[in-house]
C-alpha cells in the first residue's frame, strides 16, 4: 500500500499527464490520478472506448507516461486480461523482471452495458487486474444517451423528459453488487471528492491477489447540467444523499467507509434525495408537481438500497 | 530426422503449436475448431508446453485478449471458425492495424444463416478485407506446415501483421491423413525466438498502443499496412524456400498442377485443390488439356503469379466456395483483375460450389470443366444446386 500523506503521494510518478482533452470540470482524470496513486509499482493501463480514451490518446499525442493500450469498446476487461496473461507468460520465462500492476478504465456504457460479458469473464477467470468504472451515468462521449447506469428520472438524449415521460423510466442497474456476486477479492465504490478513501481503496485493490472492481461516481458537467466548478461538490452530494454510498467488499465482507460510515452511525445526517435532484439540470423537470410520484419512487429506491447496505455491513 | 504419422487436421495444428510452444493462447470452442484447443489444453495440462492458456468467455474476448497479449510482447496463437470469426470481426481490423504478429487457425465453416456446421469459405472471406495475411491448406500436411510457416511471415520485422491459417472444416480438421512431421528441435529452430517490436510491457519505455487517428493519420497508417502486406509477399516466398530446404516440401505463392501446357485452368482454394487435380487427370485422359492452381497465399493477393499462370490460356474457371449474393464469388473479380493486363485475356468463368458442405465431387467438377471447355458454360455456374 502506498503512503497516504499528500507529500508522499506527490512523489509518485505522474502517470497521466495534464494537457489531455477532457472537458473542464470532468471528474475522470481526477479519479484516474487517485487510482494510479494506489501503487508505487509500474502500472500498465488499458482503456475501453469512451471519453477518457479519446481524450487522452489522440495520435500523435498521448497523455500516458505508463504503458497504455486501447482496442475497442466492449472488451476493456479482455484487453487488460491480455496484458496480464502476457505478463504471466513472460515473467515466468524471466523476460520481464518488474512487478507490474494492471488496470482498465471504462465508462459506464462500456461496463454496465456493452462490456458486461467481457468483464464478467475476466473476473471469473481471476486475472490479477483492476477494473475501474468511471461512472458518469450515461453515454457522454456520443452525446448523453441513457445507459443502464443512468438514474431514474434523468433526461438524456434517448430518454427525454417529455410531456409523457419523466426522463429515464428505470432505476440504474446495481453493477457493484453484480461484481460482488463474482466473489472476487475486492469490490468498492468511490467518489473523487474523498481522495483519501479512493487512494486507500485503490491500494487495497492493487494489493488483492486476484481481480478487483472499483465503481467511481464521475460527475459530468455537460451531461448532468451543472457548472464545471461544482464537480467535487456534486460528487460529495452523491455520497451525502446516499445516492452513491462509499463502501467496500473485501473477500465478501461488506463495510461502509468515510462519510457513508458516519451517516450509517448517525454522526452525520443523511440528506434528502431532492437536494441531489435540485442540483442538476438533468433532473430539473422532476420539480413539476406531476412528477412528484417519481421523486418519491427515487427516494424510496435510494432508501431501500441504503438500508440493505447497512444490513449487509452489519453482518 | 522426420517421420510419418496418421493425424487429423486439427490435431496437426495443435501438434505444430506444441512444437512451437507459444507464450499465450486464448480460445473459445466452436465446431469444427474444437479439437485444436482440446488437444492443446491437454498439452497444457500435462506440462508439454509452457503456454499461458486462457479459456475466455467468447471469441470477441479471445481475439481481444490475444491482441493485447501480442501487443505486450508475447508470441500468441488462437483458433476459431465460422460464427466465432464473425463474432471476432470487430477486432479483426484492429488487430491488423495494431501490427501484431498474431497467428489464428480457422477451421473453415459456413457462416449462418441458416446455421450450418459444414465447410465452405464464408468465414475466411469475411476476413478478407481486414488486413490479415491468409494462408490456405490443401491437406493435413499443409495445415501443419502452414502453422509452422505462419509465424515466420507474420513476425518478420518489416511485415508485423497477423496471419490466418485456413484449413477446411471436417474435410481436413476431422479427416485422418498420413503426414510427415518435422522434428521439434527443427521446428523451434525454424520458427526462432520471438523478438517483439515495441512490446508494451517494456515499462522503462512506456508506449501507447491503439490511439485514435484523425484523417491525417488514419489513411497513412492504412498505407503503412499496405507496405507491410507487400513485404509479406516477398517474405512468404523466402520462408517457403527455407521450409523446402528443411523439409523438401515446396510451396509457392500459387501452387500449380499441370498448368504449363494447359489450354485452360481452374483456380481453386483449399482441400478442393486435390479434388481438382484428380479432375484434371481425368480430363487429360480424355484429351482435354486442363490444369489447376491454388493461391497458397491468399492475402496478400499473388496477382503477378496468377497472371503468369493465366498467360496464353483460352479460359480460366474460378471456383469459389463462397458467394457475394447479387455479385460473384469473392475470388472471381480478383482473378479477372489479375488477367486484364495480359495481351490476350482468357475467357473468364465463375463456378460457385460446395456452399454449406454441399458435395464437391470430381464428377461435378468434371462436368463444369467440360462445359467451360466446350464454351457452353454461363459466366457464373451454381454447381450442383437444386433449385
Amino acid at each position: 500500500m502506498t503512503s497516504l500523506s499528500l507529500k508522499e503521494l506527490n512523489k509518485l510518478p505522474v502517470r497521466l499527464a495534464s494537457g489531455h482533452r477532457l472537458c473542464a470540470g470532468c471528474a475522470e482524470s481526477i479519479i484516474a490520478k487517485q487510482i494510479l496513486m494506489g501503487t508505487a509499482d509500474p502500472i500498465a493501463v488499458s482503456a475501453s472506448t469512451g471519453c477518457f480514451e479519446v481524450s487522452t490518446t489522440i495520435f500523435p499525442y498521448t497523455s500516458w507516461n505508463t504503458p497504455y493500450i486501447h482496442t475497442a469498446f466492449g472488451n476493456g476487461a479482455a484487453t487488460c486480461a491480455g496484458l496480464e496473461t502476457a505478463y504471466n507468460a513472460l515473467k515466468k520465462k524471466g523476460k520481464i523482471k518488474e512487478d507490474i500492476k494492471f488496470v482498465n478504465f471504462a465508462g459506464d456504457g462500456a461496463t454496465y452495458d456493452i462490456g458486461l460479458q467481457a468483464l464478467s469473464g475476466a473476473m471469473e477467470r481471476g486475472h490479477r487486474m483492476m477494473y475501474v468504472c468511471l461512472n458518469n451515468e450515461a453515454y457522454m462521449n456520443t452525446g448523453i444517451q441513457r445507459s443502464s447506469a443512468t438514474a431514474m428520472g434523468a433526461s438524456t438524449t434517448t430518454s427525454w423528459a417529455g410531456t409523457l415521460q419523466p426522463g429515464k423510466k428505470e432505476f440504474s442497474k446495481d453493477m457493484t453488487e453484480i461484481m460482488v456476486a463474482h466473489n472476487i477479492p475486492y469490490v468498492a465504490q468511490v467518489s473523487p471528492h474523498n481522495w483519501r478513501d479512493t487512494v486507500t481503496k485503490a491500494s487495497k485493490g492493487f494489493a488483492a491477489d486476484g481481480p478487483s472492481f472499483i465503481n467511481a461516481i464521475s460527475p459530468c458537467p455537460r451531461g448532468w447540467r451543472f457548472p464545471s466548478d461544482e464537480t467535487i461538490n456534486m460528487a460529495r452530494l452523491a455520497v451525502e444523499t446516499c445516492v452513491w454510498p462509499l463502501y467496500e467488499v473485501v473477500d465478501g465482507k461488506y463495510a461502509l467507509t468515510a462519510e457513508s460510515a458516519r451517516i450509517a452511525d448517525g454522526k452525520v445526517e443523511k440528506k434528502p434525495v431532492l437536494d441531489w435532484l435540485n442540483s442538476q439540470g438533468r433532473f430539473k423537470h422532476l420539480l413539476q408537481d406531476k412528477w412528484e410520484p417519481v421523486v418519491e419512487a427515487i427516494q424510496g429506491e435510494v432508501d431501500r438500497r441504503w438500508e440493505r447496505l447497512i444490513k449487509l455491513s452489519d453482518l | 530426422m522426420t517421420h510419418d504419422i496418421a493425424i487429423n487436421g486439427d490435431n496437426a495444428v495443435a501438434l505444430a503449436w506444441r512444437q512451437i510452444d507459444p507464450d499465450v493462447c486464448a480460445a473459445y470452442p466452436i465446431t469444427p475448431q474444437t479439437i485444436i484447443v482440446e488437444k492443446f489444453a491437454e498439452y497444457v495440462a500435462n506440462g508439454e508446453v509452457s503456454t499461458e492458456f486462457v479459456c475466455v468467455e467468447s471469441e470477441h474476448s479471445a481475439l481481444t485478449l490475444c491482441t493485447a497479449s501480442a501487443s505486450a510482447g508475447a508470441r500468441t496463437f488462437t483458433a476459431t471458425a465460422s460464427q466465432g470469426l464473425a463474432y471476432m470481426w470487430e477486432m479483426l481490423p484492429i488487430t491488423a492495424a495494431m501490427r501484431v504478429p498474431l497467428i489464428m487457425a480457422v477451421a473453415n465453416r459456413a457462416v449462418s444463416g441458416p446455421i450450418n456446421i459444414n465447410n465452405d469459405h464464408g468465414d475466411a472471406m469475411s476476413a478478407r478485407d481486414c488486413g490479415w495475411i491468409q494462408l490456405f491448406s490443401e491437406n493435413v500436411q499443409q495445415a501443419y506446415d502452414n502453422s509452422i510457416i505462419a509465424p515466420r511471415i507474420a513476425e518478420h520485422p518489416e511485415v508485423q501483421l497477423p496471419c490466418l491459417v485456413n484449413l477446411d472444416g471436417f474435410i481436413l480438421t476431422h479427416a485422418i491423413e498420413r503426414m510427415t512431421m518435422v522434428e521439434t528441435a527443427d521446428v523451434k529452430q525454424f520458427v526462432g525466438e520471438h523478438k517483439p517490436l515495441y512490446p508494451l510491457l517494456d515499462v522503462k519505455h512506456p508506449l501507447s498502443h491503439g490511439n485514435m487517428d484523425g484523417p491525417d493519420f488514419y489513411y497513412p497508417h492504412k498505407y503503412q499496412s499496405v507496405l507491410g502486406m507487400e513485404k509479406a509477399m516477398e517474405v512468404t516466398e523466402q520462408v517457403f524456400k527455407e521450409f523446402a530446404d528443411l523439409t523438401g516440401r515446396e510451396y509457392h505463392l500459387v501452387d500449380e498442377y499441370l498448368c504449363d501446357d494447359a489450354e485452360f485452368v481452374a483456380i481453386i482454394l483449399g482441400s478442393s485443390f486435390g479434388t481438382m487435380k484428380e479432375t484434371v487427370d481425368q480430363l487429360r485422359a480424355e484429351g482435354i488439356k486442363a490444369g489447376c492452381a491454388m493461391p497458397h497465399l491468399y492475402r496478400p493477393w499473388p496477382e503477378a503469379a496468377l497472371a503468369k499462370i493465366m498467360k496464353g490460356k483460352k479460359a480460366v474457371a474460378v471456383f469459389d466456395k463462397h458467394l457475394s449474393i447479387g455479385a460473384y464469388g469473392p475470388m472471381f473479380p480478383e482473378v479477372v483483375t489479375a488477367a486484364v493486363d495480359l495481351d490476350a485475356v482468357p475467357k473468364m468463368y465463375n463456378v460457385i460450389y460446395g456452399l454449406g458442405g454441399a458435395d464437391a465431387t470430381v464428377a461435378g467438377f468434371k462436368k463444369a470443366m467440360e462445359d467451360i471447355n466446350a464454351g457452353k458454360a454461363p459466366k457464373i455456374t451454381y454447381l450442383g444446386v437444386k433449385s
